[in-house]
């Protein structure tokens, strides 16, 4: 859902890219508070696979078709404030050196994918997190729910900036885009399910958001359970 | 320094699968507009968009341009891309790392 140049006002552009800046700046303060030293490769790795999978269309039936989405896993690995900034990277280079997104709908990209898919999603899954029971079970249930429903919020914000925009009406904007995107959203739900499965048995310690779940403080040692 | 060593070991890994999904899958993906697009179509807006205002990706529509439409193009511009982003997103993570002066 890469909104290319042309789409959006010029307000909506300027004010996306306002919200971005703004947030941008305070995920800095918190990553600095929180992000630890071994965590730092993982967001390269993170950064390469979403590059990566994104260029893996697929179809989703009536000529269309959908590709991961990658804000959820960046933020279940790293944090929301490095996930965050991850996948703004990842936009940011395929706008410059792909032509995919245009440069002045930047920010609403980055607002979409990065904030609504990303930092606020994140928020969902840690509040349904600590109300299932504890365990790997529930965090990779939580994990497939919330990585869905984050595309899908991303398609909804997504349709609302073309209607404030005044490209087309909410009507028809909101219920086609939506509707797409519950169907790609399954295939972001099931890449991301299947990497976090992965890490929580491989690699626990490099999952920043199941020490979040379990109350750890970010950076202390935390032993696998569940 | 097994630790390290295993560490070493999962970022290469992890590394090679990321080309792998970039180089190999690639060509296989489908070709058919994504949802944004595809609703442009269907409500009659995607004309908007033909104005690019930024021109100077170089390599437009994940190909190389002197190798044309040609699977191998994409494949190539897969594999540059995961390196770039590889560096660039280490590069972001070690820039936003916690201060160790805290404790």
């Amino acid at each position: 859902m890469h909104i290319p140049d042309g789409f959006l006002s010029l307000p909506v552009a300027a004010t996306t890219y306002g919200v971005s800046a703004a947030v941008g700046a305070a995920t800095i303060v918190q990553a600095k508070r929180r992000f630890a030293d071994r965590f730092v490769p993982l967001a390269g790795i993170s950064a390469a696979f979403i590059f990566a999978a994104q260029m893996i269309n697929f179809p989703i039936g009536g000529g269309t078709s959908g590709h991961f989405l990658g804000a959820m896993l960046a933020c279940l690995l790293l944090g929301p404030s490095v996930g965050f900034w991850i996948m703004s990277l990842v936009l940011v280079m395929q706008c410059l050196l792909f032509a995919d997104g245009g440069i002045t709908a930047l920010g609403a990209n980055i607002l979409n994918m990065g904030i609504v898919g990303g930092i606020m999603s994140y928020a969902i899954f840690l509040l349904i997190v600590k109300i299932l029971p504890r365990g790997k079970g529930s965090f990779l249930a939580a994990t497939f729910g919330v990585s869905w429903l984050a595309v899908v919020l991303a398609a909804f914000v997504c349709s609302v900036e073309l209607g404030v925009s005044g490209t087309i009406p909410f009507k028809i904007a909101i219920p086609v885009m939506t509707g797409f995107h519950v169907l790609i959203g399954l295939g972001d739900a099931v890449v991301t399910t299947a990497v976090l499965s992965y890490m929580l048995n491989a690699r626990p310690d490099l999952v920043y958001a199941w020490s979040e779940s379990n109350g750890a403080l970010v950076g202390e040692e935390v032993a696998a359970h569940g | 320094m097994d630790k390290k060593k295993n560490n070493t070991r999962f970022i290469v890994i992890s590394l090679f699968i990321c080309l792998v999904i970039a180089f190999l899958l690639s060509p296989f993906a489908s070709s058919s507009p994504d949802g944004l697009e595809k609703a442009a179509e269907l409500l009659g807006f995607l004309h908007l968009g033909e104005v690019m205002v930024w021109g100077h990706s170089i390599m437009p529509d994940y190909s190389i341009p002197f190798l044309g439409e040609r699977p191998i193009s994409g494949m190539i511009a897969g594999i540059l891309g995961t390196l770039v982003l590889f560096g660039l997103g280490w590069g972001v993570g070690a820039v936003l790392k916690r201060k160790k002066s805290s404790k």
